[in-house]
């Protein structure tokens, strides 16, 4: 057992992790943070992407102390309910979230998409969300979502 | 006339902005103090008699709360659709004589962590004495084939003791004898997977009133509810299900294969459990859709009309019922599609073979149908030379008309829906076509 602290969602935060314990699991079962979701357990569906240091990765297949240090965003640090994301305002009007198991990987990942490339290109949006499955809306409204976001944020980050 | 408050506008979603936030509760995020996890035992085999399943080392196992087996189950025999009177009940909850397919629930480990769980489910001790499963629907029917269920023939038994869903209208071999051409074709369609990016889910607290709190991610809750009271024999008001947002669904939560378990489980340990399917029991383990292979066989006439249609179709339910026989069915009601043909013959057979079972999945047996009634029509309008859109007007079927399942047809919209899809790919048609409508149909046949 190991302590792991890092910043997530900008707060500082501690939980004691397992040798084998995925920051996925520490994140839902110890932090209580319920927008990263378990979907596959392999990487293959990216239910339950975060950023680490800004930057999209599975949480399921990174082992918690990864994390130590670090600095650790979730969907949750995106946006709330009472001051939505240009991106979350987007998927909710543009029906890109279905059954919405998917949405928090889809947002999260263009989240990092749009912070270092405030124009993209359709392709690139398709590029960005090549590992993260959806099975019920549909990819044509989330990306319409994702561009959309974009061109309302026109660069602002 | 007041004008249209809902039709035609865009209204939001209520549970949109729960979607977009991950603020949205979906079943796994329930947890309670003490909760333990579960995980299922299977059978490693496709078929054979079980000769030993000992669990008395995984029991001791340290962080183990119990083994959940055969004799935990108060009714281990059942059918879901026993609901609607099917029969006779045909699966175990789990298994202790005999296994039908690789994946067979035998028992389930209840332990303080799902990692403790996976460690002890290789103290079970395990035999089993395999037998040559069957696992192919032409070698299931085949006089003297391995008989896998025990009423004596590998397929469903529909009414007045028939092996297949029958559809009997008009007189076939008057049609065929009248046909200009005879045409046939063989359809087929294997099994698929609902992929749901969440998995099957169920979480159980027992409360101290007596009842079962019960989460899960079922598409179905009040006839999870019927089906989970039956196998628990205990009155439906015990159970206190709780349902919500599902993460993906398509038929594929709806066989009642998490419920009555993970509540056992709570039950004979006092404490909640959790059951989450992995990824891997999701594809290998859960139903999936089944295959079909239909053979038909069309008579028609040089004008492009079908005046009889013969079909023989075979159905894999893979080991149990759970929702085919119904499916069977449903399917013999679609194989003529949306057209009128005067006369019909359906063998539609619902055969079990040793494969993960089969069930409900989006259009349950009307979408296999509806591909080969479509790709047959487009065959014999290239046999005929006709242009594939006027063969299907020529055909289709009229408000007033009767179908061979005895339903006269009503709200027909094929004729309307061909003139705007035409239009809107702007492919040309003929001015008799265009005229046409669903209620022009005066009583003569056309």
């Amino acid at each position: 057992m190991v302590t792991v602290s890092f910043k997530l969602n900008g707060r500082p935060v501690a939980a004691v992790a397992g040798p084998v314990e995925s920051l996925r699991d520490l994140l839902r079962e110890k932090l209580q943070v319920h927008a990263v979701k378990a979907g596959c357990g392999q990487g293959g569906c990216g239910s339950c992407t975060v950023l680490l240091n800004g930057e999209p990765i599975v949480s399921c297949l990174t082992p918690a102390v990864v994390a130590d240090g670090q600095e650790v965003t979730t969907l949750e640090g995106i946006g709330t309910p009472a001051k939505l994301h240009p991106l979350q305002e987007a998927f909710y009007d543009n029906f890109a979230a279905q059954c919405g198991y998917c949405t928090s990987g889809m947002i999260t990942v263009a989240k990092a998409l749009l912070d270092r490339n405030p124009h993209p290109a359709r392709e690139e949006i398709v590029e960005a969300l090549s590992g993260n499955v959806c099975r019920c809306t549909g990819y044509v409204p989330i990306i319409a979502a994702i561009q959309a976001a974009a061109a309302k944020m026109d660069g602002r980050g | 006339m007041k004008p249209l408050g809902i039709v035609g506008q865009s209204v939001k979603r209520r549970d949109g902005i729960g979607h977009v936030t991950g603020q949205t509760q979906y079943v796994d995020d329930v947890s309670y103090p003490n909760m333990l996890w579960l995980k299922m035992v299977r059978s490693p085999v496709a078929r054979g008699q079980i000769r030993k399943l000992d669990v008395s080392k995984a029991e001791a196992y340290p962080g183990v709360a119990a083994v959940v087996t055969w004799k935990d189950v108060p009714n281990n025999w059942y059918t879901i659709l026993c609901l609607i009177g099917v029969e006779p009940n045909d699966e175990p909850v789990l298994a202790h004589e005999e296994v039908m397919w690789q994946g067979e629930p035998l028992c389930a480990i209840v332990a303080e962590t799902e990692e403790i769980a996976r460690e002890a489910m290789g103290l079970v001790e395990l035999e089993i004495e395999e037998q040559a499963p069957v696992l192919d629907v032409f070698e299931a029917i085949k006089p003297g084939a391995p008989l896998i269920k025990k009423w004596g023939t590998n397929t469903f038994t529909y009414e007045n003791g028939a092996p297949m869903r029958r559809v009997r209208f008009g007189d076939v071999d008057k049609g065929f004898a009248e046909a200009d051409y005879i045409i046939e074709g063989t359809y087929r369609i294997t099994p698929y997977e609902h992929v749901p990016l969440e998995t099957q889910t169920c979480v159980v607290k027992p409360e101290p009133d007596g009842r079962l709190t019960i989460h899960t991610n079922t598409q179905a809750l009040y006839f999870t509810m019927d089906n989970t009271a039956i196998i628990l024999q205990v009155p439906s008001n015990r159970l206190h299900m709780i349902g919500g947002t599902v993460g993906g669904g398509f038929g594929g939560k709806v066989d009642v294969v998490i419920e009555p378990v993970t509540t056992i489980a709570a039950m004979k340990t006092g404490r909640p459990v959790k059951w989450r399917w992995t990824r891997t029991e999701e594809f290998q383990v859960s139903s999936t859709s089944g295959a079909w292979h239909m053979e038909y066989k069309d008579g028609v006439m040089k004008d492009g009309r079908i005046v009889a249609r013969k079909v023989r179709s075979l159905h894999d339910a893979g080991a149990y019922h759970r929702h085919s026989p119904y499916g069977v069915t449903k399917h013999s009601a679609n194989l003529p599609g949306p057209y009128y043909i005067p006369n019909v013959w359906v063998d539609a057979y619902c055969v079990y073979t040793n494969r993960q079972p089969a069930s409900a999945l989006r259009g349950f047996g009307v979408t296999p149908a509806s591909y080969a009634v479509e790709v047959q029509m487009d065959k014999i309008a290239r046999t005929l030379g006709m242009d594939p859109w006027e063969i299907r007007f020529v055909n289709a079927y009229r408000n007033g008309q009767m179908r061979a399942i005895r339903k006269e047809v009503q709200d027909a919209t094929l004729i309307e829906t061909l003139q705007a899809a035409a239009k809107l790919v702007g492919h040309p048609l003929a001015e008799k076509f265009l005229a046409m409508h669903s209620n022009d149909w005066k009583g003569a046949q056309p």
